[in-house]
């Protein structure tokens, strides 16, 4: 019952979208050269963040458009949304590194 | 029928209510005929025919009569209309009286007055807090019979047991400024929203908008009745068109960023079907701004056996004789604690009720409404306490007494008053319900003893405001002042810039202090004598809470579960608030401490029919058929869902089997012609400059200098290296490719590769387009299919050479264009014929009629599925199951050696996807060639007496082959490729199958049919 800015169609309800999880985990460029777990981390490694969290959506239901979006996962509140390529907006969202500390 | 004797004449200037006595209504209760009149509820119109015993309540059994006027009623609970239309658990207060309205009272047996199961009251001790934990836990085995027993003597109410013959829709609304609850201060503030043009949605769960106002006489507003006022509100509202007002509407349920759901009973009230109309519809709100108006709701006080029929909310006693018109009593008795008590002694001496005394918990009541009712002559008994009510299916008197100056005691002997009616007032709780549901944090107010709204919980995504009772607002003149302001302040920040108008002058009785006891005293504590009842649906006592909380229970949500307490349809609307009250004064605490339970939807029951609207039989999920479907049916097809698509089975002739009609269809399509409708294949145009270079990547086969009218098998990997889709890809010019993918993976497929391009390879030019729909598909195979085609089909030369496998030409087939592949999943000569939708039945027709003199047979999925196993052709899906690799189906052929990537390369790597025992793909010949294998059935190699044992793994297909005259299966079994030739067994029920392991190809190994 969320409502999702899709870049490209403005705000709309999450019945139309696809969820994509964590956002910016790329595909390596030169996938023989990762290692065992390297490969791993890729395929299967996600965090699982309370707060804000830049995830994937995918507009399934409206353009079929992928965009990311900054999300509160706790609160739900959206903070940024933002098409793939453009560059992650520095809004707080949870550092790794910190998280992981 | 029976007279209303509990009708009041209408008052020279109070009037006769809001009930309209020239239309009279008959209706009936448990079999019984009554009358009412329009503008009842069955509630009012019962205590109009005085009829206080409504129901039996829950564990004792006891009787019970009608405790509220709306959404709050524990109590009286009503099954309403016969058949599938019946609907349990409603409340007799908001059913709106219609002729022939047939209701019954539920939870009694054999009758609402010789109630068997009133026997749990004499047992009670029996029932103590936590009963249902503590006596029926052990053994658990036994849990399933206890519960049925449980079940049948609760019994809320009966589910219908046919499906609901009633029509329900969806309605979508995106105002600015939703309002819900049209009492005075909502309609103040959809007044000031509206005025600004903004889109406001006001929404009320009644029938009549005006709330509150609707029930009092001693409101005026600009000096004029406030009903007056309510009325030139609603008619200004009405004339405004960008204003929407949803009487009979609950909004019940608030989620995230102002999405909120609401059920309007459209045809309820009719009680008919009404031609062209739901009976429900279901709101789907995403409002800009939200005001909530909701009002508040009174609370109960806890004395001893104060579920009497004829004990009700102070409030509610007022709303039946100044809405309704009814007397719910002649000789009322009040007892309250605070001075709106003293506005329902008013309302009942206005109309000539004899009001025998007003028992106030206050040593000294003062103020203006207590001087009034003084100046009437009432007694009033100030410091007293009601000790305990009297009477059995309808309250008799009540015993009072002087308390202790504390309140925690008796300081006198207790005497005794006649009544026929309690009025009971414990003060006053904002109705919060909609704004926990968004998450907004409650705040305990010491002044007004009740929770209110603290901080709402996104601002930003979410902005909402609580005016009026709902934020703790006491005063009607506040109300109205902070819904204007409320209403103006949404519709601005949605952009409007219009002024406020002006507060209308009202005119309201003056209130002082109140008192509030959660327990008023006896002379004995509570569990020594009678029942103190804080939830009057779930029969929890004070005594029970006490016991939780002495057993060691310190959050209210454990002491809600071990007590059920809150836990009944109604949510603990009248009970919750006491009860953290008793908890946290045994506790010695104060109630933030203990906590506050979390509101969830629906705010109130809401029939199922409304969510799934027109969202079920037929419109449950689409089903997709192919161009070719009024054949298959006309001819007799068997059919099987695959994914939505709806595809032929079999086709079985007079008097066939399945198994019959399958080994016909298997031997035609290898000796004469089989056709087959392959239109659901999926199907996707590739495009673009880098298209070929994009297939690259997502097959596991080298794609660079496939030749333009040249088709490749492909198989898809994810990057787990797991096998995730095959199918056949035609090149149709340089940059410009025809995918097709298996039935039912063709979004999946679709999705995965729009993924990649989007997200990891966005400088590749290439688009996708689904075009599975565009096309209908005939695939002709066996030896006669070239003849056959041939007679349809001047345009392409269909020998051999000129025509060789895994290519495509373009051509006309009878008369039709099309695009012909020579693509085969029989291992027969094949082709597979692709015409423009549209033409996909006149190709069929005219394949079947051409094809007669071959003996043309029409082939279902079955037969399909038997063919290619013949073959060891696998099926993604059916074969695989998400962790399969193409090395473990003896496919690595087609995983390509020399690319340096593509996706799911690198996941074959990984150590364990590499081990040599994993599970391989092997067929199964069974020793008796005429018994057929269940698929899934386990396979081991040392048979035990019984489970369990070592599985080596599982069958995934299997059949009876007529074309190798024999059963044929095949398997995936630790270390397969290398058992060949190994005898297993088969464990079944009953029986034990032994089979041989062979390579997973059963028929014409050398391939040497596919050129016919
Ligand atoms: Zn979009």
């Amino acid at each position: 019952m969320q409502l999702v800015p899709c870049p490209w169609c403005g705000p709309r309800d999450d019945a139309e979208f696809h969820y994509g999880a964590e956002a910016h985990v790329a595909r390596p460029s030169v996938p023989a050269d990762c290692s065992d777990a390297e490969w791993e981390a890729y395929l299967y490694l996600r965090r699982n963040t309370k707060g804000p969290f830049a995830e994937r959506w995918n507009h399934a239901h409206g353009c079929r458009r992928w965009f990311n979006v900054i999300r509160d996962t706790y609160t739900h509140e959206v903070l940024a949304s933002y098409k793939p390529g453009e560059a992650k907006p520095d809004i707080g969202e949870t550092d790794r590194a910190q998280k992981d500390a | 029928m029976n007279r209303q004797t509990n009708r009041f004449a209408p008052h020279p200037t109070l009037g006769g209510g809001r009930i309209d006595r020239s239309s009279p209504i008959g209706f009936s209760f448990d079999g019984q005929r009554y009358s009412g009149y329009a503008g009842d509820t069955l509630a009012s119109a019962l205590l109009a025919n005085d009829v206080h015993l409504v129901g039996r309540s829950f564990k004792y059994h006891r009787p019970r009569g009608i405790l509220g006027l709306g959404a709050e009623e524990p109590n009286a609970l009503i099954q309403l209309a016969r058949g599938n239309r019946s609907e349990p658990n409603l409340r007799a207060t908001q059913i709106e009286l219609f002729d022939g309205l047939d209701a019954a009272s539920q939870n009694r047996w054999p009758s609402l007055k010789y109630d068997v199961g009133a026997v749990n009251s004499a047992l009670h001790r029996l029932f103590p807090a936590g009963f249902y934990y503590k006596t029926f836990m052990w053994p658990a085995s036994m849990w399933m019979t206890y519960e049925e027993v449980i079940r049948n003597a609760a019994g809320l109410g009966k589910a219908p047991e046919g499906p609901d013959p009633d029509r329900y829709e969806h309605m979508h609304a995106h105002p600015d400024v939703l309002i819900v609850g049209a009492g005075p201060a909502g309609l103040a503030a959809a007044l000031a929203a509206g005025r600004t043009g903004a889109r406001v949605v006001l929404a009320d769960e009644q029938a009549e908008f005006g709330g509150s106002l609707l029930c009092e006489d001693d409101i005026a507003i600009d000096g004029k009745p406030a009903a007056d006022w309510v009325a030139a509100v609603v008619a200004e509202l009405a004339s405004m068109p960008e204003v929407t007002l949803l009487p009979r509407t609950c909004v019940h349920g608030y989620y995230d960023h102002n999405y909120l759901l609401a059920a309007e009973r459209v045809t309820d009230h009719i009680g008919a079907v009404v031609p062209n109309t739901p009976r429900q519809r279901l709101w789907k709100i995403r409002a800009r701004q939200v005001v909530l108006a909701t009002g508040m709701l009174e609370r109960p006080l806890v004395f001893r056996d104060n579920d009497r029929p004829g004990i009700m909310l102070s409030t509610a006693a007022r709303g039946y004789a100044v809405r309704y018109g009814v007397a719910a009593g002649r000789k009322p008795l009040i007892v309250t604690g605070h001075d709106d008590g003293y506005r329902t002694a008013l309302a009942y001496a206005a109309r000539g009720a004899q009001v025998v005394a007003v028992v106030d918990l206050r040593p000294e009541p003062k103020g203006p409404l207590v001087e009034a009712v003084r100046q009437k002559g009432i007694d009033i008994l100030a410091g007293y306490s009601a000790t305990g009510a009297f009477g059995g299916h309808r309250v008799e008197g009540v015993d009072v007494a002087v308390m202790t100056p504390d309140g925690s005691g008796l300081a006198r002997a207790t005497r005794r008053i006649g009544c026929d009616l309690v009025a009971m007032c414990g003060g006053f709780n904002p109705t919060v319900h909609l704004f926990s549901q968004s998450r907004g944090k409650l705040r305990w107010d010491d002044g007004l003893d009740a929770f209110v709204p603290d901080r709402i919980h996104d601002p930003v995504g979410a902005p909402q405001a609580s005016v009026g009772g709902a934020a703790g607002t006491q005063t009607i003149t506040a109300a109205v002042k902070d819904g204007i302001k409320a209403g103006l302040e949404a519709a601005r920040a949605t952009g409007s810039t219009a002024r406020q108008p002006a507060a209308p002058k009202v005119e309201e009785p003056g209130s002082g202090e109140h008192r509030t006891l959660w327990v008023l005293p006896s002379e004995k504590p509570v569990g020594h004598q009678g029942k103190h009842f804080v939830d009057f649906q779930n029969d929890v006592t004070a005594a029970d809470l006490g016991l939780a909380a002495r057993e060691g229970y310190r959050s209210i949500e454990h002491v809600k579960r071990y007590t059920t307490t809150g836990m009944g349809t109604d949510q603990g609307k009248t009970s919750n608030i006491n009860a953290l009250g008793i908890v946290a004064a045994t506790l010695g605490t104060d109630i933030p401490s203990v906590g506050t339970t979390t509101f969830r939807p629906p705010y109130t029951p809401t029939t199922i029919g409304v969510y799934g609207g027109r969202n079920i039989g037929k419109l449950f999920d689409p089903v997709r058929t192919t161009a070719m479907d009024a054949w298959h049916r006309a001819n007799g097809a068997k059919f099987e869902h695959v994914g939505q698509w709806m595809r032929p089975w079999y086709y079985p002739k007079a008097g066939e089997t399945m198994r019959q009609a399958v080994d016909r269809e298997c031997l035609a399509a290898r000796n004469a012609v089989g056709i087959l409708d392959a239109s659901t294949l999926g199907k996707i145009d590739v495009r673009g400059k880098d298209a070929a270079e994009f297939l690259n990547r997502a097959y596991t086969n080298a794609w660079l200098k496939l030749g333009i009218g040249k088709c490749r098998y492909g198989l898809m990997l994810k990057d787990s290296g797991f096998v995730m889709d095959d199918g056949v890809t035609t090149r149709l010019a340089e940059d410009h490719f025809h995918m097709t993918t298996t039935t039912g993976g063709a979004a999946a497929v679709l999705g995965h590769l729009e993924e990649h391009l989007q997200t990891e390879w966005p400088d590749l030019e290439v688009y996708l387009t689904s075009v599975t729909e565009q096309w209908a598909v005939a695939s002709i195979c066996g030896p006669k299919c070239r003849d056959l085609l041939a007679e349809l089909c001047d345009d392409i030369d269909l020998a051999n050479e000129a025509f060789p496998f895994m290519s495509m030409k373009e051509g006309t087939v009878a008369g039709i264009p099309a695009r012909v592949f020579r693509i085969s999943f029989t291992g027969e000569l094949s082709f597979e014929i692709n015409v423009p939708r549209r033409y996909g039945s006149a190709l069929w027709n005219a394949l079947m009629a051409a094809g007669e003199k071959h003996g043309i047979t029409p082939y279902g999925t079955e037969s399909m599925h038997v063919l290619r196993a013949e073959r060891g052709f696998v099926i993604v899906g059916q074969e695989t199951d998400g962790s399969v690799t193409p090395t473990d189906l003896g496919m690595d052929w087609i995983v390509s050696k020399t690319k340096t990537d593509f996706i799911g390369k690198r996941g074959l790597s990984r150590p364990d996807l590499m081990l040599s025992d994993r599970k391989q793909l092997v067929g199964l010949l069974t020793e008796d060639p005429t018994e057929v294998l269940p698929e899934g059935a386990q396979i081991v190699a040392q048979l035990k007496p019984q489970p369990p044992m070592v599985m080596l793994g599982h069958v995934t297909s299997s059949y009876y082959s007529a074309n190798c005259g024999r059963s044929i299966a095949m398997a995936l079994i630790k270390g397969g490729h290398g058992r060949k030739g190994e005898t297993l067994s088969v464990p079944l029920a009953g029986k034990t199958v032994r089979v041989t392991v062979t390579d997973p190809i059963f028929f014409d190994p050398e391939g040497s049919r596919r050129d016919g």
